[in-house]
């Protein structure tokens, strides 16, 4: 009977110890979120969050820079939840985190298409907001 | 003389397969990544030297898109393009014959040879492999270096 309770226990002890653990390590989708969220901050001190409905807007907004690639979407499909074609033909994984767990997680890789993909379909660099609206809408897909 | 004669097919072979891989394989991982991102690396055998200084010069604006990478992944994919081009041993193979000294073509697909192999498609041909990049639209063994299957 004793032996039952110290098992019970260690097993609940066990089950109990992802769940502290998990809050004290941030990924490193939340690392690279909040360095866009202290970029965001040092540029407008009126900055309170970044918000899904923005990166939404974003992500199927029309614009005029690029005739072949008027939209984030024309790439990433209409829906992040399924998978996106390049111009050339090649296939792209899925942007939601919910599809594709890896998305935002290499804040080099991260740079690297926010740089290239702003400047081709809106003719310019990406604010630090839109970056976070943009990942925060696809985390929560 | 059986061994010399394995030794002979041997070599044979390995200079195929050599040929092969020249012509019609990127083997490199940094250029297989970041070409492959959006396309299917091309191989370099493709194009001249000129050409592909011309397209590694100017990333930022690729066919419409900007394909900017760091300086050093850009200086590093040159240096395995510039080495594997069509005419880097000086005189061009392959695709890259008949073409004139002065013409540097940013498409493979504007290459003389390209076009008098390939003619030209129908719409509905052209609508299912979406793009002349999509080698591998039509020749299935592309992406692992054979183009043969016509
Ligand atoms: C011309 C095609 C194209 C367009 C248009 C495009 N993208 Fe992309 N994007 C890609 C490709 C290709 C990748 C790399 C493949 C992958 O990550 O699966 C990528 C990857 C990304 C990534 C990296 C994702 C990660 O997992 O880290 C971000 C961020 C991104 N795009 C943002 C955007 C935004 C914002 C827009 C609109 C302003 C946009 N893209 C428009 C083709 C495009």
């Amino acid at each position: 009977m004793k032996q039952n309770i110290m098992a019970l226990a260690l097993v609940t002890a066990c089950l109990a110890l992802p769940a502290v653990a998990v809050p004290a390590v941030a990924g490193p989708r939340d690392d690279i979120v909040a360095g866009f969220a202290a970029a965001a901050k040092a540029a407008d001190p009126a900055f309170t969050g970044f918000d899904a409905a923005r990166g939404k807007a974003l992500y199927e907004s029309q614009n005029t820079a690029s005739a072949e690639s008027p939209s984030c979407a024309s790439c990433h499909s209409a829906s992040p939840l399924k998978a996106g074609k390049t111009r050339a033909g090649k296939a792209i994984d899925p942007m939601a985190v919910s599809v594709t767990p890896d998305r935002f997680t290499d804040l080099e890789k991260v740079e690297k298409w926010f740089g290239r993909n702003c400047n081709t379909v809106l003719g310019r660099e990406c604010t630090a907001i839109e970056k976070g609206d943009f990942i925060t809408y696809l985390s929560g897909l | 003389m059986r061994l010399i004669i394995s030794a002979l097919c041997l070599a044979g072979i390995a200079t195929i397969a050599l040929a092969d891989e020249r012509m019609g394989i990127v083997n490199d991982d940094l250029t297989k990544k970041e070409c492959g991102a959006c396309h299917m690396a091309f191989p370099a055998g493709f194009l001249p030297k000129r050409s592909w200084e011309a397209l590694m010069g100017n990333l930022k604006d690729h066919f419409g898109e900007d394909a900017s990478l760091s300086a050093e992944s850009t200086a590093a994919i040159r240096d395995y393009l510039l080495a594997n081009a069509a005419d880097a041993s000086g005189k061009a193979r392959g695709f890259a014959r008949g073409l004139a000294a002065d013409q540097t073509p940013l498409r493979i697909s504007e290459l003389p040879r390209f076009k008098r192999e390939h003619g030209t498609f129908s719409e509905a041909t052209m609508k299912k492999v979406g793009s002349m990049s999509n080698c591998a639209g039509c020749h299935r063994g592309a992406e692992q270096g054979y183009f043969d299957d016509d």
